[in-house]
């Protein structure tokens, strides 16, 4: 499709190389630095806010402003910042061009321009801690009026630039998501048919559509309330009197922007995990020896969560005092979205079920991934059907159920990923004890973070609170949770650490890895040189004669057959897996 | 295997922690019994969802683990069995979404007879309004709003003469008798939240938003705002008293109208106490201290004025003008035993300074404090 190297850019400098660079896999390094470096800065907020809710008064510093700038800024920086751009802008520009068989992404110009403004959206948020009256604490929502008027920290200056930042970023991730869909659909190698892609390559390419579709809702919301806040509009303001002051708004909408809001938010949370199913899925196979069960389904599955994701958004807001009869729709909408996501569930235990399970670190943090998403997924079936979510609503319940679904859940997979390619982009191994270690903390940790907490949410604690003082209907014991909470969170918060010390360590004393150390079909472990030269496939590109998942079939004399070995008409189905699915029986 | 054990570990524990749980839903107070079913129904089905991946996962991995000797099944897909697991969870969906529709039907289904309550939110406290002999609520528009006039009532529109106007926290309803809550605020989102009544709606600025219970037991009951409406978001509370409709008709008619309100107004109040109560509202200081001597995050002005504080140093002091005037000023310098060290330095003018003290003078002589818990700190 397209053999041509000429347009390739070949580095010429060390600044061309590493910095002002086009090719795809160190621009994914990059943006997953950064996100990385950012995503410690989230971690470090909620540990702060932790401090508060554990200890409430103890930290004369952490006042009620602080708290909910901290609040504010970790959900956003984690959402946004971290898992958004890590997923797409990391993974996604490391794995779709390795995976799909092409030398780059095809605008590798625009790919690096991606990278540059995402990184002038991080220095716009982080100048907001800086900047006078501090970031903005009006939530991660930043709902209006709220967001914008006094009794709110950072009405100043923070929510100006919070605005701005996610507007930059926004545009960064327009310029990277055209470049990911293109190349999924216009550069893949010979033979690589849309049925043969790994899931990775799936769940990133139908996540990315999601980010076209979505974030220019929360683009014109986020320039609408700079107009409202610096212009005096009203588009979301309407007559108010704000600290006994008659403002001059009149008219606007705030129910307006959590339509706009959650019409980017609810896609957002599949932003992030369609790229989580697709990356575990792989994992996996791999690691059980064994195809992914059920591939078709599972890509329908990605495709039916993608375009139901459009349609649910209004469950966020069923007691926003919207018309409430829209709640009919949007239960059933949400309801049902969680068919395809429970065959996803089935699927993965059913490519365990009969495999032969090497628990690798990345298979360890697969595996926690199914049982932390299992939980989430369930707990959203509270919250999506209306009447159950109307006591539930604004509590820790949510907290914990979106924590588990959409914060856990995915950081595992990204931990899992990078355990797993971490050989491909270093040519080293991680260090497997310290690897382990890191599970374990993380892992036991976020259970016994979450899991109470929806009981707190049960008792209606609600969320976004300063203190809990002198509410009689929350018993002591709930304060001990939260000291107990803030502990674990200290010690998974530390573990994280122990990673990052482990991916610099490595990079230098990691043991050499090999070409493809977990013996992996995909095209990506296929490349010549490792870690992959500019370019990646030397001089011919790779052919593709099967699907990813060749593990363990029969006949063959090794349990994997990449995808770009020679065709052999007695391993190879003729019509690819629909002819195996007849001769394999359960 | 460490996993497997794990996972079964978290799987025991996760029920047995249902079984055992300190924290579970507050004792329901109002008709809505179904949403309890509902989330019983949902938890019940959703467990066994958990318990069962769960153990099906410990299975594999202790079942399925790694063998040199052995290799995997090779098995892309069986379309017969998923077939059966999408239809199985299609049914298990349809279970858990019919019964909440129809209870989600009867929540948009208010009673005819339903007793009307305005519920006015504003950062960061709670008013009331009932309707009085009309039945009808007064017309209201921010333009209304006056130091005098909280609600914005519109002053030409008859009905609102009569309104009964609550100009504090405590709402009393009659038992047994259905409510439709009016919800209004003045300026930014809020949520009026009584946990053992399980109903509740957000409160939208530029609109009138409602919802609707039955109270069914006497008791007081604690409000609470939960949609983030600033920093003094977790301090926004009332109460609701439910109490027989002869102590809630007693109660009602010893509130005032709106006309008794503004015919009060006019007869000379003390302006520097209105304008101190103001300042108090501008400046966020009852998001923290309360006039009505419950506890907060800072000591209640109830009874304050004149009081002797003990310091965390335990030193003491007397209450009085220039104590105040000091700590407002410089609210760092000293800290009052039993307080966390968290109070701001407010900006306010001289003349500001003087009405806030008035006001805080103003409510000295008010009585014992009602509640007398002491609290340990921000």
């Amino acid at each position: 499709m397209y053999a041509d190297l000429s347009p390739l850019h070949e580095p010429r400098s060390f600044l061309t190389k590493y910095v002002w660079s086009q090719d795809h896999k160190v621009i994914a390094i990059q943006y997953s630095l950064t996100a990385i470096a950012v995503g410690v800065v989230g971690l470090i907020l909620s540990d702060l806010m932790r401090l508060q809710l554990g200890f409430p008064g103890r930290f004369a510093f952490i006042d009620a402003n602080h708290y909910y700038q901290f609040v504010t800024m970790h959900g956003m920086i984690m959402v946004i910042y971290l898992l958004t751009a890590l997923f797409l802008g990391g993974f996604g520009n490391y794995l779709i061009p390795l995976m799909v068989g092409a030398r780059d992404m095809v605008f590798p110009y625009m790919n690096m321009l991606s990278y540059w403004v995402y990184q002038v959206a991080v220095w716009v948020l982080m100048a907001s801690f800086f900047v006078p009256g501090g970031p903005t604490g009006a939530g991660w929502t930043l709902y209006p009026p709220q967001a914008i008027l006094p009794g709110t920290p950072g009405t100043e200056w923070g929510i100006v630039l919070m605005l701005i930042s996610l507007a930059i970023f926004i545009v960064a991730t327009t310029m990277g998501g055209l470049n990911y869909v293109t190349t999924v659909l216009q550069a893949r190698a010979e033979g690589m048919t849309l049925m043969r892609m790994p899931l990775t390559v799936w769940g990133i390419f139908v996540a990315t559509i999601l980010a076209l579709l979505a974030f220019p809702a929360l683009l014109v919301s986020a320039i609408m309330m700079l107009l409202d806040r610096l212009l005096h509009t009203s588009f979301f303001m309407p007559s108010v009197v704000s600290m006994g002051m008659q403002l001059k708004h009149n008219g606007g909408s705030p129910l307006l922007f959590q339509h706009l809001f959650w019409f980017f938010g609810h896609p957002e949370v599949y932003i992030v995990a369609l790229p989580a199913f697709g990356i575990v899925s792989d994992l996996i196979s791999v690691h059980a020896r064994k195809s992914i069960f059920g591939y078709r389904n599972m890509v329908w599955a990605i495709l039916a969560i993608g375009g139901l994701s459009l349609v649910v958004w209004a469950h966020h807001m069923f007691v926003s005092g919207m018309n409430p009869y829209f709640g009919f729709f949007f239960a059933t909408t949400t309801l049902i979205i969680a068919v395809p996501t429970a065959i996803k569930v089935y699927n993965w235990m059913l490519t365990l079920w009969r495999g032969n399970i090497h628990l690798t670190v990345p298979m360890l943090f697969a595996v926690g991934f199914v049982s932390t998403f299992v939980i989430g997924g369930l707990t959203g079936l509270f919250l999506g059907n209306v009447s159950v979510d109307i006591p539930l609503s604004n509590t820790y319940f949510v907290v914990a159920h979106f924590h588990m679904v959409m914060g856990v859940s995915p950081i595992l997979v990204v931990f899992g990923g990078l355990y797993h390619w971490y050989p491909k982009i270093t040519g080293r191994m991680l260090n497997d004890g310290l690897g382990k270690f890191h599970f374990w903390v993380t892992f036991l940790g976020t259970y016994a973070i979450y899991f109470p907490m929806h009981y707190l949410g049960i008792l209606g604690m609600p969320r976004r609170y300063y203190a809990y003082d002198n509410y009689q209907f929350i018993p002591g014991s709930a304060q001990t949770l939260n000291a107990d909470i803030t502990v674990i969170a200290f010690l998974v918060g530390l573990a994280q650490f122990v990673f990052l010390f482990n991916l610099a360590w490595s990079l230098f004393k990691g043991k050499p890895s090999g070409a493809n150390p977990w013996r992996a079909a995909s095209l990506e472990w296929q490349t010549p040189d490792t870690p992959p030269i500019h370019g990646n496939w030397g001089a011919t590109l790779p052919v593709v004669h099967r699907w990813p998942y060749a593990y363990s079939v029969p006949g063959a004399a090794q349990d994997f057959i990449p995808q770009n070995a020679p065709a052999d008409p007695a391993l190879d189905d003729p019509g690819d897996l629909g002819q195996a699915v007849e001769g394999a029986k359960i | 295997m460490a996993l497997a054990i794990a996972l079964f570990i978290i799987t025991v524990a996760a029920v047995l922690f249902q079984f055992l749980t300190p924290w579970w839903l507050t004792p329901l107070a109002s008709n809505w019994r179904q949403m309890d079913d509902t989330l019983a129904i949902t938890l019940v089905v959703t467990g066994i969802f958990f318990v069962g991946i769960n153990l099906f996962l410990v299975y594999v991995l202790i079942r399925y683990r790694h063998n040199k000797d052995r290799r995997a099944a090779y098995q892309p897909e069986n379309r017969k069995l998923e077939r059966w697991l999408i239809l199985g969870t299609t049914l298990a969906i349809i279970l858990l979404l019919a019964p909440g529709l129809f209870v989600y039907a009867a929540y948009l289904d208010t009673p005819r007879n339903a007793l009307v309550v305005e519920v006015l939110g504003q950062q960061w406290q709670w008013r009331f309004r009932l309707p009085g002999q009309s039945d009808k609520l007064g017309k209201t528009d921010t333009r209304f709003v006056t130091p005098d006039n909280p609600f914005g009532i519109d002053p030409a529109d008859p009905n609102g003469q009569g309104d009964i106007l609550i100009d504090n926290n405590e709402l009393h309803l009659p038992v047994n008798q259905p409510v439709k809550m009016l919800l209004r605020s003045r300026d930014v989102l809020h949520d009026f939240f009584v946990p053992p009544f399980r109903a509740r709606m957000n409160i939208v600025p530029g609109m009138v938003t409602s919802f609707w219970f039955t109270p069914t037991k006497v008791g007081r009951y604690e409000a609470l705002c939960a949609q983030l409406c600033g920093i003094g978001h977790s301090n926004m509370r009332a109460y609701v008293v439910v109490e027989t409709p002869a102590a809630f008709a007693a109660w009602l008619k010893r509130q005032p109208t709106f006309a008794q309100t503004m015919a009060k107004n006019e007869s000379g109040a003390d302006q520097l106490l209105k304008q101190g109560k103001l300042v108090a509202q501008a400046k966020a200081c009852i998001a923290c201290h309360t006039v009505d001597g419950s506890p907060a995050v800072g000591p209640t002005w109830k009874g304050l004025y004149g009081k002797t504080e003990t310091m965390a140093d335990g030193s003491t002091a007397l209450v009085d003008e220039a104590y105040l005037k000091a700590f407002i000023r410089n609210p760092t310098s000293r800290i009052v035993k039993g307080y966390a060290p968290i109070m701001p330095q407010i900006d306010l003018s001289d003349a500001e300074l003087a009405a806030l003290i008035a006001y805080i003078k103003s409510n000295a002589g008010a009585g014992q404090p009602s509640t007398t818990a002491q609290t340990s700190g921000g």
